[in-house]
């Protein structure tokens, strides 16, 4: 029947939606443009927040940083949700493989003993941080501009709990799912002074107000810091201890650290290059975060990697990117 | 070392609120710090119940499996033009309605619990509206993406998110997203959560799902299913938060009963819009609004608040006008949507005379006394060549936001009109309901942006109606409004009817 | 007593899903309604693992219920083995 059709009579009478057609002209749009750009409500809010009423429900003034379109914040992945989970879906099959094929060998007990109590002194506490930045990155998603950033928050939120999730069933592979390790850990997230630095970092990103300034704290300070130092430093240093198969269990982090380095670049990139204003503000934060993680971190660095250049190593990691992005000159 | 098997409960409980502690460092009210000013009281957020126990990998496994499958519809709908399948052109002004009236909500709906899930000081409680926030970013882009071939061949889809900020009759949706969100973190949930997911939500999916499979429209079947397959967490949830705040303490009672009062009725508003739908905009129907809310309000819910009488809550207030309203409500939207059919984005349309006796048949003390001939009179202008349009613009409530065009229930001739002063000004409401919820909270609703009131100030881009619809809302006049009868839409289907496509 | 309720899609996995409830809850109704399966019951209503598995073959896991799962009304209480459904009524 089909045959019978001329192509004329169903030729479409618009390639996409106003607001896409406006943006990037009248052609067919990609599902990630049609799902992201102008999903937000722009104006017209019938009642301010009995919570914040200085602001709007959604309002730009939430954070210091300046965007002549806030939409300009795309990500490279082009991640909506259809795509983000199904990214997330074949990365966490793989990742049973491994804890399967770790549980099915029984690796655990060929793991020696320190480096058992280097997992649970050091890396599942761990599992708080990425709380901590579970939390950060929500923020940012409640109170950010504009779907082209905040569905990424959001997904970078979930990815942190996931992330959480994974280091805790390290302990559980640890501790024959008696969840003994875990509680450990937390002890010495909660009672070991090396660890008191970070612990306060953490509660302290937790209460700052700019959106802005939290997602730099955590996703560009803490989190280049952090994921050098514990998942390539502190792998390594578990390699010569004989923990070699560790990384099977923490592919996951490693390989997800590299997916969002790749947004989080990109949309940093953007805003720093929007205006000197930006730069200069997110220089200023980059320094105030810096100075203080540091020196959460050393604490907890020195106890735990013999190197006494390690900071410095992750530090010049932190500094590489700064210039990357363009954030100092 | 014994190995003990952790059971599901306590597993997730390791994986998931284990993973806060208390804080020693920072202030933990700066850091979560809109929990007290509703009055309600949490003494212990370790006896929150988490409904399901999803951890990220299943989240991540199950759902890539849901959207696997509903994108291979999309791609084979749009491939195989599915929108040649649908029953009639008509029936596409439905999902009009709810691309540009509910997509939005579900937008909203993201927002508010993004918000909420990083504001409630309980993980467990967190991480569940951390889950429903990303659920219902799933949702909007579904719909997004299932209406996306309709948009390329119907008219009214083009500038939904333009419009659902503007257009006079979507702010009733949006003032009751906006409303609550702007509340605190506990009316929300139970604004959201409980009343809307669990209360009124199967009245809006349910059976509008089964219209669109009835009326040949799989994309929007499956995208409808596939979310209501989330809905099923969301409403558990909704369930979950109203028990743990009842047991936490008993001051908040009443509390959560006011909310329960106002957000009952706030979503029976809200549904008029779905009433209408089902009765008037599906041209093959699937069951009345009137059964639709005796199944799933009045059956599902009366057994919800027997179970809930335990801890002291009763039926929402007015719940006996809604009894009376089913017989009455989808009629007179839809004959508000008639009259204003020149200012609507979708297209209205007189019902045809089997739908006039399925509706006589389905409601058989109201329609035939009431409504028939009503549209009957309409149809012989109509035929006369003078299809009537109000002129004019409507006054709305300024609670539920719609225009006054309700009646009294127990005088179906008699429109409804109530009012309140509030610091030297008068404020008109469609019904008692609506006076109620202004009369507890006059300071929020004063705030409302209503759009006729905007227009007539001069905010929206003219003083005459047709430059507001042009230049304001972006519509395309004499495409996207007016009758469906002599619209491009009714045009182009009948060319695909009569070249043997449709 | 109260009639707590659920409603699958009507798919391939619902129908063995349907069966093992049946099964498991004698005095269940199935409503068959467009593109919809609704199971109600006095009271309480039960979905096994073990029962899923013996109908559909293979290894089932009780959150899989949730690709398939439209709504539900009634207290839920999910673990490994069940998921149940109840009022307190
Ligand atoms: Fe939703
Ligand atoms: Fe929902
Ligand atoms: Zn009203």
């Amino acid at each position: 029947m089909t045959i019978e059709i001329k192509t004329a009579t169903l030729q479409p009478i618009r390639n996409t939606f106003a607001n896409i057609e406006r943006r990037f002209g009248d052609k067919p749009a990609s599902r990630y443009q049609e799902a992201t750009y102008d999903l937000q409500g722009e104006t017209n809010f019938h009642y301010r927040p009995l919570w914040q009423p200085q602001y709007e429900l959604n309002d730009k003034s939430r954070t210091q940083i300046k965007m002549e379109d806030w939409y300009d914040l795309k990500d490279p992945r082009q991640f909506y949700y259809g795509t983000y989970v199904q990214q997330r879906a074949k990365h966490q099959e793989a990742t049973e493989t491994n804890y399967s094929f770790f549980d099915k060998r029984g690796l655990t007990e060929h793991l020696p003993e320190e480096v058992k109590s280097h997992l649970i002194t050091y890396l599942i506490p761990l599992r708080h941080v990425e709380h901590t930045a579970n939390l950060n990155n929500m923020y940012g998603c409640a109170f950010g501009y504009g779907t082209a950033i905040t569905q990424a928050l959001l997904y970078n939120a979930m990815d942190r709990l996931g992330n959480a999730q994974y280091l805790s069933r390290i302990g559980l592979l640890l501790d024959g799912n008696s969840s003994e390790s875990l509680a450990t850990a937390k002890q010495e997230w909660l009672k070991n002074p090396a660890w008191q630095g970070m612990r306060a970092l953490c509660e302290e990103m937790t209460t700052v107000e700019d959106w802005f300034e939290v997602f730099i704290a955590q996703d560009l300070v803490v989190d280049t810091l952090v994921f050098n130092l514990f998942y390539e430093q502190l792998d390594q240093k578990l390699a010569v201890m004989g923990g070699r198969d560790v990384a099977l269990l923490t592919e996951f982090m490693q390989v997800w650290n590299k997916d969002s380095s790749r947004w989080l670049d990109s949309v940093l990139k953007t805003v720093a290059s929007e205006s000197e204003d930006n730069r200069a503000l997110l220089e200023e934060w980059v320094q105030q975060w810096r100075v203080k993680t540091l020196a959460a971190l050393r604490p907890v660095i020195a106890a735990m990697l013999d190197k006494g250049d390690a900071l410095d190593i992750a530090d010049a990691l932190l500094e590489a990117r700064l210039k990357k992005i363009g954030i100092t000159r | 070392m014994v190995a003990k098997k952790l059971n599901l409960k306590d597993k997730y409980r390791a994986l998931t609120r284990d993973l806060d502690w208390d804080y020693d460092y920072a202030d933990r009210k700066k850091a979560f710090p809109y929990e007290e000013f509703e009055g309600i009281k949490i003494t212990d957020w370790s006896k929150w119940e988490d409904p399901f126990r999803l951890t990220m990998d299943a989240y991540w496994k199950y759902q890539a499996e849901k959207e696997k499958k509903l994108y291979a519809i999309f791609d084979a709908f749009s491939q195989n033009n599915g929108h040649l399948n649908v029953s009639d052109a008509r029936y596409v002004n439905a999902i009009k309605v709810f691309l540009t009236g509910v997509s939005p909500l579900e937008y909203q709906a993201f927002q508010g619990y993004a918000h909420v899930g990083r504001q409630f000081g309980g993980a467990g409680a967190r991480v569940a509206c951390q889950m429903q926030s990303i659920d219902e970013l799933r949702h909007v882009q579904t719909q997004i993406h299932a209406m996306s071939h309709y948009n390329k061949f119907f008219d009214g889809f083009q500038d939904w998110t333009h419009m659902h900020d503007r257009v006079w009759y979507l702010s009733v949706p949006k003032s009751f997203f906006d409303d609550a969100r702007s509340a605190g973190p506990f009316e929300f949930l139970i604004a959201i959560s409980f009343s809307f997911e669990y209360v009124l939500t199967n009245l809006l999916f349910v059976p509008f799902m089964s219209g669109a499979a009835h009326n040949g429209d799989m994309a929007t079947c499956t995208f409808g299913f596939s979310a209501q397959s989330d809905e099923a967490r969301h409403m558990t949830l909704g369930l979950e938060i109203i028990k743990f705040l009842l047991e936490q303490h008993e001051d908040n009672v009443p509390i959560v009963q006011k909310w329960i009062d106002k957000w009952f009725w706030r979503g029976t508003r809200l549904l008029a819009i779905v009433a209408m739908m089902m009765d008037y905009m599906l041209p093959n129907k699937v069951m009345s609004w009137k059964e639709a809310w005796e199944v799933y309000f009045e059956d599902a819910g009366g057994a919800l608040f027997k179970d809930l009488a335990r801890y002291g809550i009763r039926m929402p207030k007015f719940v006996e006008t809604t009894a009376k309203e089913k017989e009455h409500i989808s009629h007179q939207a839809w004959w508000i949507f008639y009259t204003h059919g020149h200012a609507a984005g979708f297209h209205t349309s007189i019902p045809s005379a089997e739908e006039m006796d399925w509706l006589s048949e389905k409601y058989p003390d109201t329609f035939d006394k009431y409504y028939r001939p009503r549209w009957e009179l309409a149809k012989e202008m109509e035929d006369r060549g003078e299809r009537f349009y109000t002129n004019g613009l409507p006054q709305l409530c300024t609670t539920c936001q719609i225009p006054m065009g309700f009646t009294e229930m127990d005088d179906p001739t008699q429109i409804a009109y109530r009012s309140s002063d509030f610091e030297g000004e008068k404020y008109h409401f469609c019904s008692d309901g609506c006076k109620h919820i202004f009369d507890e909270e006059p300071e929020k609703y004063v705030q409302s942006w209503l759009p006729v009131h905007q227009i007539y100030q001069g905010n929206c881009g003219g003083a005459d109606v047709e430059t507001v619809l042009r230049e304001y809302y972006k519509m395309n006049l004499g495409e996207d409004n007016m009758d469906f009868k002599g619209s491009p839409d009714e045009k182009r289907w009948n060319e695909w009817k009569s070249k043997g496509v449709a | 007593m109260s009639k707590v309720y659920l409603a699958l899609q009507d798919n391939d996995d619902s129908r063995y899903i349907v069966e093992a409830i049946s099964e498991d809850n004698p005095s269940a109704t199935v409503i068959n309604q467009p593109a919809m399966i609704r199971i109600e019951n006095e009271g309480e209503l039960v979905v096994l693992r073990e029962t899923v598995e013996e109908k559909i073959g293979r290894e089932w896991d009780v959150q899989e219920l949730h690709l398939s799962l439209i709504t539900l009304g009634g207290n839920v209480d999910e673990d490994e083995d069940q998921l149940r459904l109840s009022w307190n009524v």
